[in-house]
């Protein structure tokens, strides 16, 4: 393997005094207004002082050192990471949508595509309304449990503070109920992956506001008595909460809100192919049935007669309020919006069905190839779990030496120890966008580290070789702490 | 098929693998009774079709004559900034987990982060959050993990802060049993009243917010609120505008060393001004920085330098024990991503612009809006409604209701300003507006010949 060594200095580092890109600068506007003094700033903000074409080369540069969607198959679990269309982003930055400011009179063209945005999702989720506000997936979990408090509290149901949460939840499942300021009850699960029934019965009670649910689970698998945990828990007057991560597994096959949840909150990032653009801009638009409608966060887009229009206080008097300065992540909507209109209803059953295809096919393979998976009974979801404590028994490698050493591969990594309760592993989620021979290089590759593992297991340990860097010290990032830079003294 | 390589021979062969016959055999463990029918939503259109329908759908928006500002502000956006960001290897990548496969998003963050404790005069800044409102509503719970000498989870807002942060603040924090309470304005200046602070002196608060500038505009006197709130061991959380750092004293500076420590404890604000394009109302982002003792207090990522194995510099998120996917309910917040695509455009800005090219934008929008007040005031009917000096935004008062005159106003292409009415009724009929550098000489002449229009209709018969 070629090894790459791209290196870029930091921007602060090309700077020089009095060097700029000067065809940026606004030109000087005559007039005497002014700061008072006291207010001023003293001495300029120490910020680069670069020509154009070095700070395209830079951050082309470091553009370089990413791994991403566009250049590398990327099947990381839990994170939906399929094809982000071109046209998604293109017809989003129309310039009239980018100019418009979102207090001016209310748009009808961006309007009617928000509006129909709302209605799919409902239809695709068996919901009855939806707000799109919440700008992530965390937000969109926030909502949906401070909706669930507002119910509760609505009712005069005061003693309902508990959210009962599966072991193998996201972490920002417990994280969300406590900043609604309820109590988390954690409930293990069986060995098949399925929540542990006798221990929801025994974790229900006056106390349940609801049950945070994903489905199919971090596990990879389909609930199967989805049915029963929304008997026990609406019987005992909670509510049930959909986490929409893997939504991605169901489209058009199953509808939540026919599973008998209360509340979902959608990844657009994941599900409907909005760009995770190195960590965000996201979107967690919050489906909610009958029930929860009145607590919808605002504003949502409604219709009076031809005319769109948004819907805030005055309309939804007992909303839980708003979320974002304006109207949420608008032009990420916008692209998932563009997406499901070039999916349309028969593209959208196929996103589950061959994402359950790939995932499936990879399980198998990899199977054959001497990998243990962590649920062998059951059919993968859209995802699936390799664990390697049998390899870490024999050949003292970690799951992380194979992430690390995948890269060396031109593979991102999947997710690696999570979720926590299965040893060694890694969540492998191929995404329907990929063709048989990216899944079948995926699988060569595994297979290859397998030997290495066997022959040469110092490989992987201090792997990866080929990358910007080798593997850094986290201990050091920590307790030295470097995040910013300063000048030399 | 929409996005789909499968070919019927690949299909075939994957199937063979996997053992079962057709593709619907794969969802076999879902209960039948719970199956879905046919979805109810348009069929598939082509990526023509698709973009015909969003060109007619913008083109019905128009492109409108912009003066609202209220939060979203209109800036020059240099074209590499997009450029560069939406390339595929920013825009299509995730949260920089590994490392390794990600020194381009972790360095510029890093860069990021470097430049926006440069701007405020702080030492330690996040990756980023959602929006400046969500920063707020962050920067609150923050404080009270941070205000170890208070425990009253009592935080002062100024009816001078943004209305809408204070709501979001409320949506947000509110359920973790934060009080906010209410400070009032100087009627005729225009900012927060250092009188309307007293009756707190000595009490039990968590932190005092001030937003510099204000929503209407107007300068705080920042140095008098900050050694009140640290006299008081009161912690002050700064919102600020990026590009009014260029020229206003940065956060880290503000008030004096008496009575406590000198500046802002936390800071945040909208990140928008700084290339993001108003879209809207987003993706923006929020930011936020703090001093290194309050760091681990700080919620959402954050990059850190470190040496690689072979002693070489690189990057990685680092703090990461104060997060959702590793102390679950005992997270400083449940945020995971941030606006990561956001802030890439940011750092592009930033370089480009520098300080002296960042300068330039805040005085060019400060002189524009002193014209567009000079302007509209000449109008009959139209005055200023605070003396306070001011940056890039200013209230006018009317002598009739604002909505209809807004309304006739986009009529003729121009959104001329936010109407304060039900944010601020006790103003009577209040109007914000903002000019920035974009804002040319005869663009502030055609709103004014419009206003004069519209406030007497003889004159423009004439």
């Amino acid at each position: 393997m070629p090894e790459l060594q791209l290196r870029e200095p930091l921007i602060f580092e090309l700077s020089k005094p009095g060097r700029q890109a000067g065809t940026q600068f606004p030109p000087r506007v005559a007039g005497s207004a002014d700061i008072p003094a006291h207010l001023r700033r003293a001495s300029p903000p120490m910020l680069p002082e670069v020509s154009e074409l070095q700070a395209v080369r830079h951050f082309t540069r470091l553009s370089q050192m990413n791994f991403s969607i566009d250049t590398h198959f990327y099947p990381l679990g839990s994170c939906t990471m399929k094809y982000n269309p071109k046209a998604c982003n293109t017809f989003a930055m129309l310039p009239e949508f980018l100019g418009r400011h979102p207090l001016g009179p209310e748009p009808q063209g961006f309007l009617a595509c928000m509006y129909e945005l709302q209605e799919m999702l409902q239809e695709i989720t068996g919901m009855r309304g939806v707000s799109l506000t919440p700008m992530a997936g965390a937000q969109g979990e926030f909502a949906g449990v401070a909706m669930i408090r507002a119910y509760h509290r609505a009712r005069n149901d005061m003693a309902r503070n508990e959210i009962i949460v599966p072991q193998a939840a996201h972490g920002t499942n417990p994280a969300t109920a406590a900043m609604c300021g309820c109590i988390v009850k954690e409930i293990p699960c069986d060995e098949n992956g399925d929540v542990d029934i006798d221990a929801l019965k025994a974790a229900v009670s006056p106390a349940t506001a609801a049950i945070m649910l994903t489905n199919p689970s971090t596990l990879g698998v389909f609930e199967y008595k989805i049915t029963e945990v929304a008997r026990i828990v609406h019987e005992a007057g909670g509510l049930l909460y959909y986490d929409g991560a893997n939504l991605n597994a169901i489209l058009g096959k199953v509808r939540p809100g026919d599973m008998g949840f209360d509340v979902i909150h959608m990844n657009l990032h994941k599900t409907f192919s909005t760009p995770h653009g190195g960590g965000g801009p996201g979107s967690g638009a919050v489906g909610v049935g009958a029930r929860l409608l009145p607590f919808l966060p605002i504003p949502v887009v409604g219709k009076d007669g031809a005319r769109f229009r948004w819907l805030a206080e005055r309309d939804l008097p007992q909303s839980i309020g708003r979320l974002s300065g304006f109207m949420g992540n608008s032009g990420v909507n916008l692209r998932a919006y563009i997406y499901m209109r070039l999916l349309g209803r028969e593209g959208m059953v196929r996103v589950a069905e061959f994402a359950a295809l790939n995932a499936n096919y990879l399980m198998k393979r990899l199977q054959a190839a001497g990998f243990e998976a962590a649920y062998p009974a059951r059919r993968a979801s859209h995802e699936f779990i390799i664990t390697l404590k049998r390899e870490n028994r024999l050949y003292q490698v970690t799951a992380m030496d194979v992430a690390k050493r995948l890269l060396d591969y031109g593979f991102h990594a999947p997710t690696t120890y999570f979720p926590l309760l299965v040893p060694e592993c890694l969540l492998i989620e191929p995404t329907e966008t990929e063709a048989k021979e990216d899944l079948d290089r995926f699988c060569d590759a595994m297979i290859a580290i397998r030997r290495e593992m066997e022959q040469d297991p110092e490989k992987l340990s201090s792997a990866p070789h080929t990358m910007p860097v080798r593997r850094l010290d986290d201990v050091r990032a920590a307790k030295q702490l470097d995040l910013a830079w300063k000048p030399a003294a | 098929m929409a996005f789909i390589p499968h070919t019927p021979d690949d299909i075939a062969r994957m199937l063979e693998v996997i053992g079962v016959r057709s593709i619907d055999d794969l969802f076999d463990e879902i209960p039948g009774e719970l199956r879905a029918g046919v979805l109810g939503v348009p069929p598939a259109l082509s990526e023509m079709e698709v973009g015909r329908l969003l060109a007619d759908r913008a083109a019905s928006d128009g492109r409108p004559l912009n003066f609202i500002g209220a939060g979203a502000y209109e800036h020059h956006i240099p074209a590499p900034v997009w450029a560069i960001a939406t390339r595929g290897e920013f825009y299509s990548a995730y949260t920089p987990y590994q490392a390794e496969a990600s020194q381009g998003t972790l360095q510029l963050i890093y860069e990021y982060q470097s430049m926006i404790c440069a701007l405020t005069g702080m030492e330690a800044s996040n990756a980023s959050l959602y929006d400046g409102a969500s920063a707020l509503a962050e920067a609150c719970l923050m404080a009270v993990r941070a205000n170890r000498a208070a425990s009253s989870r009592r935080i002062l807002l100024p009816r001078a802060v943004n209305p809408t942060y204070a709501q979001v603040a409320k949506s947000i924090a509110g359920n973790q049993g934060i009080v906010f309470e209410a400070v009032d304005f100087d009627r005729a200046a225009g900012r927060t009243l250092l009188e309307s602070l007293q009756p707190y002196s000595g009490q039990d608060v968590t932190a005092l917010v001030i937003q510099q500038p204000n929503f209407f505009g107007s300068l705080e006197e920042i140095d008098a609120l900050t050694d009140w709130a640290h006299e008081n061991k009161i912690l002050l959380i700064a919102v600020v505008n990026p590009i009014s750092l260029a020229l206003l004293k940065a956060p880290g500076q503000w008030g004096t060393r008496t009575g406590g420590m000198q500046g802002a404890d936390i800071v945040c604000g909208e990140g928008q001004p700084l290339g993001v394009p108003l879209a809207g109302g987003g993706p923006y982002f929020g930011f936020m920085a703090t001093r290194m003792q309050y760091v681990r207090q700080m919620p959402g990522r954050i990059v850190g330098r470190t040496l690689d194995t072979e002693g070489r510099p690189g990057f990685s998120l680092t703090l990461q024990a104060r997060e959702q996917h590793i102390r679950r309910s005992k997270a400083t917040s449940n945020i995971c991503t941030n606006q990561g695509l956001m802030v890439t455009a940011a750092t592009i800005y930033m370089s480009l612009l520098g300080a002296a090219g960042l300068e330039r934008v805040a005085a060019a929008s400060l002189q524009r809006t002193a014209d567009l007040v000079a302007a509209l005031s000449r109008v009959p009917g139209v005055r200023p409604a605070f003396t306070a000096p001011r940056f890039h935004e200013a209230v006018l008062l009317l002598d009739r209701p604002v909505a209809p005159v807004l309304g006739a106003l986009a009529r003729s292409g121009i959104f001329g300003g936010l109407d304060l009415a039900d944010r601020y009724p006790e103003l009577g009929h209040a109007l914000l507006v903002c000019a920035t550098e974009t804002k040319l000489e005869a663009d502030i002449d055609a709103y004014s010949g419009a206003l004069a229009d519209v406030m007497n209709p003889s004159r423009a018969a004439a």
